[in-house]
């Protein structure tokens, strides 16, 4: 009796749980599931196929983990004790063969969704991309629309089922730039340009952020992917152009200073190459290296009074 | 003035009072640490044991002593990681919207940088090698290990990383780049203070422990087994730490280079890792991972070995399928190093190196998945007793085959941009941690305490230790599995109120209070064990029904394991011997060697420990000198020929005849 009073309160409590999170969920955001590009939604569709697949071996596990614990627990005198049963090709051929089998087949689906969901593959589409340079700097994110002549901090605008190119990099620590319901992320690291091609199907407001460790304001590095009608993204062009803030060299050394949980900026004209002259010069030569741009607000003090080149404070 | 000041630098490095403790919390954590060590050692004093502590424990070179050492340490360390579960799960909790929570981002980060490295380094490898130092000789039929002076010595690496860890605590601070720092946050320019110093001497002196260790074993398990024991038969926990330490010969190496060129970075001014001038920190990522992927490994095949022994002992049955198990290990510790790229297909490498690497990953299902088969046939037609080790075995059975289908998405590159670095990763690598290495690892604990202490652990508080583990850890890590699907990424420190992520964050701080409670209970399960311990004493020396050698002598086991080597024909020896219900040989008692216990191992150490404190605060002086100190150390051990003392063969009688009064019954 006991037995079963324990049993139901396991059945009670985890059925409970389940119960309320089902509530709560229904109401919440999942952008993972609830995908609003066409990347993530192959994403979404591939966990979906390869959770089921391995259900077929996860199923049985369970059934004979709970019945053979039943069956053949002490107390059951009923069931029979083979203690001589101890090996058989044939029981261990089969589950060598079934998870082979089933490893054969979702090794095919990496194969082909790898390439597929490569994320340097640029997307079919008739409609001409948008190119976006995407900067990590200490903590929050620079856009760069080197076509369209604007940049924005934490926040950007796209129109829907335009497929976007972006060009990934980092003035800062290593990050990962993410925007789960468009799709998968990328690393932006210091010195190397990564990419990444996403294109949004429905239009929204979107939340991004950096998965990857940066330093103490690495939190708040959260942004918006704002996905509207050609319009919207026209307009917002135009309105940004308007604006007198143009993001020169100067203004990106200030931007690039540390400071967390920055509101939206939005910047006209932003200095030719810069995109490309953040990632290059961490290429340069020690001696050649440009003066350290962000490096500035770093508790250094002791590095930055030694002369250049020598001191390990310069490592970077 | 100016001369002074250079003096004191000399003298101190970078030491100073700033260095000392401000804010609220590190003072409790600080203080917790001074009080917590002073209360044991006046304890000690007062109790005058510490002569006794010396010569009993801290200087023996018996592996069943170390074992039991390693296993206490890192029940500390358990503690002191569940304590920041706890800051963590708090912070989580509590800290949105306009709430910034308990602790700052800075603290936090240490928190849980800190978190990782304990339980990985000193949790989880201490009771890795407290069990193998306690079971491998005896169920090898072996009365020492190869190298017993070196296992101290290792040991006391291991202890002395676990020090410099939780001295950051009280001096300096610890590091805030995640418990593997990669550069180029970890890198000078952006950890300027000495947190990932204390993380990087800490995690080299334990490291090279380790290795020391793997080597150890290594030898011990190649050339000192009984006759008849063939490498087929030999037990399957034997196995598997086999597997374990040829991952640690080939992985440890790693390490000790990778966590030597950041060091070199931090203090010479070298480049391998910075952004700049020629570095390059994917590298250094390429090769923690190289490390860090057969260190999973490392870990958890030693607990499939706890997991082989118990099922067979608690079914009544050989374990199904030997020969396959076996196979199945040896494609785990090769493909082990195949796969070390998945930590990281976000870097941007090309669609085929990713796919290889996703495939490679997965192919590793399939011998855990043969495994795990085996297991459930080793049930099938036997008689299980559901004590509590088999317990910890069906709740890793549940919980380990969830965490592996989150690994099988996780290993499919398209999958893993959307789920990388999200609390989906960290359910998964928790759910097969705790869920596979830990649980196996406590099973083993309950299953060969008698062994070591000569008494049986509370059965019943032993459940009850159980079920608050279990459905705490579901509870506490469902949610972060919904959590990495709602974008939650690992590591903040706050989030906005919007996300509507804070229900789910207490959920799981609820699941982690109630495996507190469940530790709660494991410890009160120890302190009426020893309160009850002539309750359970275990007299006849094999309180499970055992199969194999270490069941065959006394509990305890006495201090030169076997006072008659015995001879093996059958992978389940004393299961055999005690089928086949043969009146043993009267035993014939011979002199036995056996090695003198030596406090160079704790000196060597300590010595190691001083070095590593002095490099982190650049007191250049007292490094040299400890390093000259440590090798002249080794030279004087080294050349010291009158190492062992004998046990006479009459000594041997009469310790068994004390040991065997139960079992003649």
């Amino acid at each position: 009796m006991m037995k079963f009073i324990r049993l139901g309160a396991l059945v009670g409590y985890f059925g409970g749980l389940t119960a309320i999170a089902t509530l709560y969920l229904r109401h919440q955001n999942i952008p993972v599931l609830q995908p609003r590009g066409t990347i993530a939604t192959q994403e979404r569709n591939l966990i979906v196929i390869a959770v089921l697949i391995s259900l077929v071996v996860v199923l049985p596990v369970f059934a004979l983990l709970i019945g053979f614990a039943v069956r053949y627990r002490e107390g059951n005198k009923k069931a029979r004790y083979m203690p001589e049963f101890t090996g058989s090709n044939a029981y261990e051929l089969v589950w060598w063969l079934i998870p082979t089998a089933i490893i054969v087949v979702l090794s095919v689906i990496t194969w082909v969704g790898s390439h597929r969901l490569d994320p340097y593959k640029p997307l079919n589409s008739s409609v001409k991309p948008i190119t976006i340079q995407v900067v990590a700097l200490d903590w929050k994110w620079l856009f760069i629309y080197p076509d369209q002549h604007v940049a924005s901090v934490n926040s950007f605008q796209i129109p829907v089922n335009t497929p976007i190119n972006f060009q990934i990099t980092s003035d800062a620590p290593m990050n990962s730039f993410w925007v789960p319901a468009l799709g998968g992320q990328v690393y932006a690291m210091p010195g190397m340009s990564t990419q990444l091609h996403l294109m949004a199907s429905k239009t929204g407001d979107y939340r991004g952020s950096s998965a990857n460790i940066s330093g103490i304001g690495f939190a708040g590095m959260t942004f918006t992917a704002h996905a509207g009608s050609n319009t919207d993204f026209t307009n917002w062009v135009t309105h940004i152009k308007k604006t007198d803030r143009a993001l020169t060299t100067t203004e990106y050394t200030k931007l690039a200073k540390q400071s967390s949980n920055v509101k939206p900026i939005y910047y006209s004209q932003p200095a030719d190459n810069l995109y490309d002259d953040t990632v290059m010069k961490y290429m340069m030569p020690m001696d050649d290296m440009p003066s350290d741009s962000n490096g500035s607000a770093q508790p250094m003090t002791t590095q930055q009074n030694a002369p250049a080149g020598q001191m390990p404070g310069m490592a970077m | 003035m100016s001369g002074l000041l250079t003096f004191g630098s000399a003298l101190l490095g970078k030491l100073n009072w700033d260095q000392f403790p401000t804010s609220p919390s590190t003072i409790v954590g600080a203080v917790m640490v001074v009080l917590g060590g002073g209360a044991v050692f006046s304890w000690l004093l007062y109790k005058k044991k510490l002569g006794w502590l010396w010569r009993e424990w801290l200087t023996s070179l018996d592996p069943k002593k170390i074992g039991v050492m390693y296993i206490v340490v890192a029940l500390l360390m358990l503690l002191r990681g569940l304590a920041d579960v706890l800051l963590i799960r708090a912070q989580q909790a509590t800290s949105s919207g306009a709430s910034h929570g308990l602790i700052s981002a800075d603290q936090l980060q240490q928190v849980i940088s800190a978190h990782g490295t304990i339980m990985i380094f000193f949790v989880a490898m201490g009771l890795l090698f407290g069990l193998i130092n306690l079971v491998l000789p005896l169920q090898i039929g072996a009365r020492d290990v190869a190298f017993p002076f070196l296992n101290s010595i290792s040991f006391w690496l291991f202890a002395g990383g676990m020090i410099l860890v939780n001295a950051s605590l009280v001096i300096g601070a610890f590091s805030g780049a995640g418990w593997l720092a990669y550069p180029p946050l970890s890198e000078l320019k952006y950890s300027p203070g000495v947190g990932v110093d204390y993380w990087l001497w800490a995690l080299q002196i334990a490291g090279i422990g380790t290795l020391l260790s793997g080597i150890n074993f290594f030898v011990t398990i190649l050339k000192m087994r009984a006759k008849g024991m063939t490498l087929m038969k030999m037990p399957l926990f034997v196995w598997s730490v086999l597997g374990t330490v040829i991952l640690v010969m080939f992985a440890f190496p790693i390490l000790t280079v990778t966590l030597a060129l950041l060091i070199l970075d931090r203090s010479l001014g070298m480049h391998f890792f910075t952004a700049t001038a020629g570095g390059n920190p994917m590298m250094y990522v390429n090769l923690i991972w190289a490390w860090g992927h057969p260190e999973v490994y490392i870990l958890v095949l030693p607990a499939f070995g706890i997991y082989s022994e118990i099922v067979a002992t608690f079914a009544r049955k050989r374990l199904f399928g030997y020969e396959s198990m076996v196979w199945a290990m040896g494609a785990i510790v090769f493909l082990s190093f195949t796969v070390w790229v998945h930590h990281f297909f976000t870097m941007g490498a090309g669609a085929d190196v990713n796919a290889f690497f996703g495939i490679m990953t997965m192919i590793i299902a399939i011998p855990t998945g043969v495994k795990i088969f085996n297991w459930l046939f080793t049930m099938y037609r036997g008689r299980i007793l559901f004590a509590s080790p088999m317990l910890w075995f069906m709740g890793f059975v549940v919980i380990f085959t969830i965490g592996g289908v989150a690994g099988v998405l996780l290993a499919m590159p398209p999958i893993d941009f959307q789920l990388h670095n999200s609390l989906f990763l960290v359910a998964h690598f928790h759910m097969m941690i705790v869920g596979g290495v830990v649980f196996g690892y406590f099973a083993g604990l309950t299953y060969w305490f008698p062994k070591m202490f000569g008494f049986k652990l509370n059965e019943t508080l032993g459940k009850w230790a159980f079920w608050c583990w279990a459905v705490g850890f579901v509870t506490a890590f469902t949610p972060l599995y919904i959590l990495g699907l709602m974008g939650a990424t690992r590591r903040l420190d706050h989030y906005d109120a919007s996300m509507g992520w804070q229900p789910l964050f207490i959920v799981a701080g609820l699941g982690a209070l109630l495996v507190c409670a469940g530790v709660g209970f494991q410890v009160l399960q120890f302190v009426v064990s020893i309160i009850q311990r002539d309750k359970n004493r275990d007299l006849t020396g094999d309180p499970w029904n055992g199969r194999t050698l270490e069941w065959s002598v006394p509990s305890p086991a006495p201090v030169y394991n076997f006072a008659v080597l015995p001879t093996v024909d059958d992978h389940d020896p004393f299961w055999e011997q005690k089928q086949s219900k043969k009146k043993l040989a009267e035993p014939v008692y011979e002199d036995i060697w056996m090695p003198k216990n030596s406090g160079l191992g704790v000196i060597i150490a300590g010595m190691v420990f001083v070095f590593g404190f002095a490099m982190i605060w650049h007191i250049y002086w007292l490094a040299i000198l400890m390093l000259l100190g440590t090798i002249v150390t080794i030279i004087i051990r080294a050349s010291d020929d009158d190492t062992e003392e004998l046990i006479t063969a009459a000594e041997v009688a009469k310790t068994e005849k004390a040991l065997r009064q139960g079992s003649a019954a």
